[in-house]
C-alpha cells in the first residue's frame, strides 16, 4: 500500500449526522490499522447510520457532515462500491441462491483469474473457520456460527480495507459468541484492518481489547473521551 | 388446536370448484365441436373436418406466426424494460417518481390504452399532426400503414405499454420484504455496481414471485383479442381475432372451425410458455456461471440510462394516450392537420354520457359484484388455510393461477356453448361467473402476499387473551389489512372492467359494457364517441385506487404505524 503509516487507519474527522435537523451525534476519531473502535449507544441513538455513512449508504433522509479517511485517501464522496469497506451484519446475510462455495468466490476480486486459483482460496478459507467440507452445502442449512464464519470469510476475501460490524454477534448464543468473535478480531488484527464494531453486549467492548466510544447527543465525540467498558444493565 | 386433517376445508373445495369447474367444462366445450360433435346444431357425428378445413385457411400460418411473434416478443421486451429499469434505479428519487406515474397506468384497461395510442400514433394522429404540415407539408394524412402495420409492431408496442406498468407493480410488490435492502448493501461493499449486485444477488431471490404473472403476461398476449382489433394487422389478423369472427359468422361451420383454431390457439400458446420457459433455464444456467468470476461491472452508467430511456418513453406514450382521449373527448371539429380542436363541445360528451349510462352501470354493476366476491374468496381461503396451518406454496397456487396461463378464447369457446344449452347465455350471472374466473386470481395474487406477511404473533397475542377465530379474524386480521384489501378490491375491479372477450362471448350482445362498446366502436368512425367509451373505462378503477388510498389515511389517520403497513 502506498500509504505512509501515519496515514493508515480509518479516520473520521468531524463526522456528524442530523435527523430533520437534529443532530443525532458528532464523532472524531483515528482507528489505526490492526484496532477495533467499539461503538456502544441507545437504541435509536444512530450507530448503523454512522457504519451507514462510513460504507457510503447513507439514506437522503439524513444529512451528514464530516469526512471519511481511509489510509490517506478522502472516501466522502467516492461511491459505495468503490470504498473497499467490508460489511457484516446482525444477520450473515449469505445469498441464498448460491452454494457456500459460490458465496464466497463471489467475493473474491476478478484480478484473480486463474479458476483453480480462486477455488483453491475460497476452499483455504473455508478450511481457515474450520468448514472444510462444507463447499457444497445449501447456505440455509448451515448453524447460526457456521453462517457466520462463512460471511466473515466472504467479506474478508474482498480484500476489503476496513471492516464495519453491526451486531454481527447478536444472533448466536454465548459460547459460539465467544468462538466466532474470537476469530473475527484474529482475523482482523492478522489482516491489520481497522475495525468499526456496533454492539450492545459490553463483553463484546471488552474483548475488543480497544477503545469504546459511547454515542449520543450530548457530549460532542472526539475519541479522547473513551470511557473503560463497563457492564451495561438491560436498558434496552 | 387447529388440526391439519385430511379432508380439505370449504374454501379450498369451492374455489378449486369454482375455478376448474367452468374451464375444464369450457375445454370439453370447445374439444368437442373441433372435432365436428355439436348436438345443438344439428352435428352428431366425430370427424376431422374442422380440423381439415381450418389447415386450409389462408393466411393460417401467417396468423399463428403473428400471435406467436408478437405476445412472446412482447412479453420478454416488457419484463427486459422492468428488470433493467429497476436494476439500475430501484432506491432513487427518480425511480420513486416514476412508481407514481406507472401504478395508476395498471389501471387503464387494455382497450382504452390500444385505443389512446392509436389516437396518438395513426397517420392522422396526434404526433404527425403536431409536425404538419410546416414540417412535413402534408395537407391529408400520409398514406403509410402506422396502425395495423403487417409485421404486428404497433399491436406489439401496445401489448409493451400496457404489460410494463402490471410487471414493474408485481416487481415492486416482490422487493418489498425484509433484508432487500441488506443485500443491497453487501452487494456494494464487495465492491459490485448497482446492476450487478440486482440481477446477481437480488433478481435470483424475487424471481420466483414474479414468474407466474410473467407467464399470465405470455398466455395473455399470445391470445389477445381486443387490442389486436385495434392495433393489429389485418391481412391477415392474428389467430385470436380470427377465431372471434369465426365464431360470429352466420356460416355455423364455421364455429366448428373456430373450435378447432381454439385448440390451435391452446397450442400456440402453450408453446410460447415452453420456448419462455427454456429461455429462462438458459439465462439463469449462463448467470450462475458467472457468480464464480468475480467480475464488477461497476461503471454501468450508460447501462442505467439506456435503462430509463424505455420506461420513460412508455410513461410518456401511456400519459399522453390518455390525454388525447379526454382531448377528443370534447371535441366538436378537429380536422387534420390542425393539432388542436378548432371548435369544442361538452354536449356532446353529455348526449354520450346519456347514451352510455346503461353500459356504465353494467360495467360497474359487475365490476362490484365481481371484485366483492372475490376479495371476501381470497380472505376466507387465507384465513381458513393458515388457520389449519397449510403451506402456502402448494398444488392451490396453480390451480388459481390455471385460467390465466391458458388462452381465455381456448375455454370461452366451450363455454359459450354450455351457457347456451343451459338458457344462461346473455344473463347478468352468467357474465359474472364468467368475470369471477378471470378475476379471482388477480386478487389472490394481490392479497395472499401482504397476508403471509402479517406477523402471526398478533393473532396469538389475541388468542391468548380469549379471543374467538372470528373476532380475530374481524378486528384483528382484517384492520390490520385494510389498506391491502381496499387495493386488492380496486385491482380486482379494474381486472373486471378489462374484460372483452368473456362479456363479448357470454354476454352474447345482450350485456353490454363500455369496453365492449368501445373496442366496437375504435374502428368505426366517430372518434369522439369511441374516446368517450374508452374513458368511461377509466373512470371505475381510478375510483377504485383513489378510495383504497383514502378510507385508511382516514380510518387509521391516529395511528403512526398503520401508515407503515403497504
Ligand atoms: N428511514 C428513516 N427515516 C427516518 N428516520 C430514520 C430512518 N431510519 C432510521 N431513522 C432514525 O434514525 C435514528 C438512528 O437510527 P439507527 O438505525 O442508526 O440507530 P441504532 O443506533 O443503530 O439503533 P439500534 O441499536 O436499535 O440498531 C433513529 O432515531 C431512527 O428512528
Ligand atoms: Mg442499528
Amino acid at each position: 500500500m502506498s500509504a505512509t503509516p501515519a496515514h493508515a487507519g480509518l479516520v473520521l474527522e468531524g463526522v456528524s449526522v442530523r435527523l430533520d435537523g437534529a443532530p443525532l451525534f458528532k464523532i472524531d476519531c483515528h482507528i489505526p490499522p490492526g484496532q477495533i473502535l467499539t461503538i456502544m449507544g441507545e437504541s435509536g441513538s444512530g450507530k448503523s447510520s454512522l457504519l451507514d455513512f462510513v460504507a457510503g449508504f447513507l439514506r437522503p433522509v439524513f444529512e451528514a457532515t464530516g469526512r471519511v479517511i481511509l489510509n490517506g485517501e478522502d472516501l466522502t464522496h467516492v461511491p459505495a462500491p468503490e470504498r473497499h469497506i467490508g460489511l457484516m451484519f446482525q444477520s450473515p446475510l449469505l445469498f441464498p441462491h448460491m452454494s457456500v462455495l459460490q458465496n464466497l468466490l463471489f467475493a473474491i476480486p476478478p484480478a484473480i483469474k486463474s479458476r483453480s486459483e480462486r477455488r483453491q482460496l475460497a476452499l483455504q478459507a473455508l478450511d481457515d473457520v474450520g468448514l472444510a467440507g462444507f463447499s457444497d452445502r445449501d447456505p440455509a442449512t448451515l448453524s447460526g456460527g457456521q453462517q457466520t464464519r462463512v460471511a466473515l470469510m466472504r467479506t474478508l476475501l474482498a480484500e476489503p480495507k476496513a471492516l464495519l460490524l453491526d451486531e454481527p454477534f447478536s444472533s448466536l448464543d454465548q459460547n459460539r459468541r465467544a468462538d466466532v468473535r474470537d476469530l473475527v478480531f484474529r482475523l482482523a488484527r492478522k489482516n491489520h484492518l481497522p475495525v468499526l464494531l456496533v454492539t450492545h453486549d459490553a463483553e463484546d467492548g471488552a474483548a475488543a481489547s480497544g477503545m469504546t466510544h459511547y454515542l449520543n447527543k450530548e457530549q460532542g465525540g472526539g475519541c479522547s473521551t473513551f470511557k473503560q467498558p463497563r457492564v451495561v444493565s438491560g436498558d434496552q | 388446536m387447529p388440526q391439519s386433517t385430511g379432508r380439505p376445508d370449504i374454501p379450498t373445495v369451492l374455489i378449486v370448484t369454482l375455478l376448474t369447474g367452468p374451464v375444464l367444462a369450457g375445454l370439453m366445450g370447445t374439444i368437442l365441436p373441433a372435432f365436428g360433435y355439436l348436438p345443438v346444431l344439428g352435428y352428431h357425428s366425430i370427424s376431422p373436418e374442422p380440423l381439415v378445413a381450418l389447415l386450409r385457411t389462408p393466411g393460417l400460418m401467417a396468423s399463428v406466426a403473428l400471435s406467436f411473434g408478437t405476445g412472446l416478443i412482447a412479453s420478454i421486451l416488457s419484463l427486459a424494460i422492468v428488470l433493467i429499469f429497476t436494476a439500475g434505479w430501484s432506491g432513487t428519487r427518480t425511480f420513486e417518481r416514476l412508481t407514481r406515474f406507472l401504478s395508476p397506468l395498471l389501471s387503464v384497461p387494455h382497450a382504452a390504452a390500444a385505443i389512446g395510442l392509436a389516437f396518438l400514433i395513426a397517420p392522422s394522429g396526434f404526433l404527425v399532426r403536431l409536425v404538419s404540415p410546416w414540417a412535413t407539408g402534408f395537407e391529408r394524412p400520409p398514406d403509410v400503414l402506422i396502425l395495423n402495420d403487417p409485421m404486428g409492431i404497433t399491436m406489439t408496442l401496445g401489448l409493451v405499454a400496457k404489460e410494463v406498468p402490471f410487471l414493474f407493480l408485481m416487481t415492486l410488490a416482490a422487493l418489498n420484504r425484509p433484508h432487500i435492502r441488506d443485500y443491497y448493501k453487501a452487494g456494494a461493499s464487495l465492491g459490485y455496481g448497482r446492476m450487478s449486485t440486482f440481477f446477481k444477488l437480488v433478481l435470483p431471490q424475487v424471481y420466483p414471485l414474479i414468474r407466474l404473472p410473467m407467464l399470465a403476461v405470455i398466455a395473455y398476449a399470445t391470445s389477445v383479442v381486443d387490442v389486436a382489433q385495434i392495433l393489429g394487422p389485418t391481412t391477415p389478423a392474428p389467430l385470436a381475432p380470427r377465431l372471434v369472427a369465426w365464431m360470429n359468422d352466420p356460416d355455423l361451420t364455421k364455429r366448428l372451425m373456430a373450435s378447432a383454431g381454439a385448440l390451435l390457439q391452446l397450442l400456440v400458446s402453450a408453446l410460447a410458455l415452453l420456448v419462455y420457459l427454456v429461455l429462462e433455464r438458459l439465462v439463469s444456467a449462463w448467470q450462475a456461471a458467472r457468480f464464480a468470476s468475480g467480475h464488477r461491472r461497476r461503471r454501468d452508467g450508460f447501462a442505467r440510462l439506456a435503462g430509463l430511456l424505455p420506461m420513460v418513453l412508455i410513461v410518456a406514450l401511456m400519459t399522453a394516450s390518455i390525454g388525447l382521449l379526454g382531448i377528443w373527448t370534447v371535441a366538436k371539429s378537429w380536422w387534420f392537420p390542425a393539432a388542436l380542436p378548432q371548435r369544442w363541445s361538452f354536449e356532446r360528451m353529455l348526449d354520450a354520457f346519456g347514451v352510455g349510462g346503461h353500459a356504465l352501470f353494467a360495467t360497474l354493476a359487475i365490476a362490484v359484484l365481481a371484485a366483492g366476491i372475490a376479495t371476501a374468496l381470497t380472505l376466507w381461503l387465507l384465513e381458513a388455510r393458515s388457520y389449519r396451518k397449510l403451506s402456502a406454496r402448494s398444488r392451490v397456487n396453480t390451480i388459481v393461477f390455471l385460467p390465466l396461463l391458458m388462452p381465455q378464447i381456448s375455454f370461452l369457446f366451450g363455454l359459450q356453448m354450455l351457457f347456451l344449452l343451459g338458457g344462461l347465455s346473455g344473463t347478468f350471472e352468467a357474465v359474472l361467473l364468467a368475470h369471477l374466473i378471470f378475476v379471482f386470481p388477480y386478487a389472490y395474487l394481490a392479497l395472499s402476499d401482504p397476508w403471509h406477511r402479517l406477523d402471526p404473533r398478533y393473532a396469538k397475542a389475541a388468542a391468548s387473551v380469549g379471543a374467538s377465530r372470528m373476532r380475530i379474524f374481524w378486528q384483528i386480521q382484517l384492520p390490520l389489512l385494510l389498506r391491502p384489501v381496499l387495493v386488492t378490491f380496486a385491482v380486482a375491479a379494474a381486472v373486471s372492467v378489462g374484460q372483452y372477450l368473456p362479456t363479448l362471448m357470454i354476454g352474447a350482445g345482450r350485456i353490454v359494457t363500455v369496453t365492449t362498446e368501445s373496442v366496437a366502436l375504435a374502428s368505426g368512425g366517430n372518434r369522439q364517441v369511441a374516446a368517450l367509451y374508452a374513458l368511461l373505462q377509466l373512470v371505475i378503477p381510478l375510483a377504485g385506487f383513489i378510495l383504497a388510498a383514502l378510507v385508511p389515511s382516514l380510518a387509521f389517520r391516529n395511528r403512526a404505524a398503520m401508515r407503515l403497513e403497504r
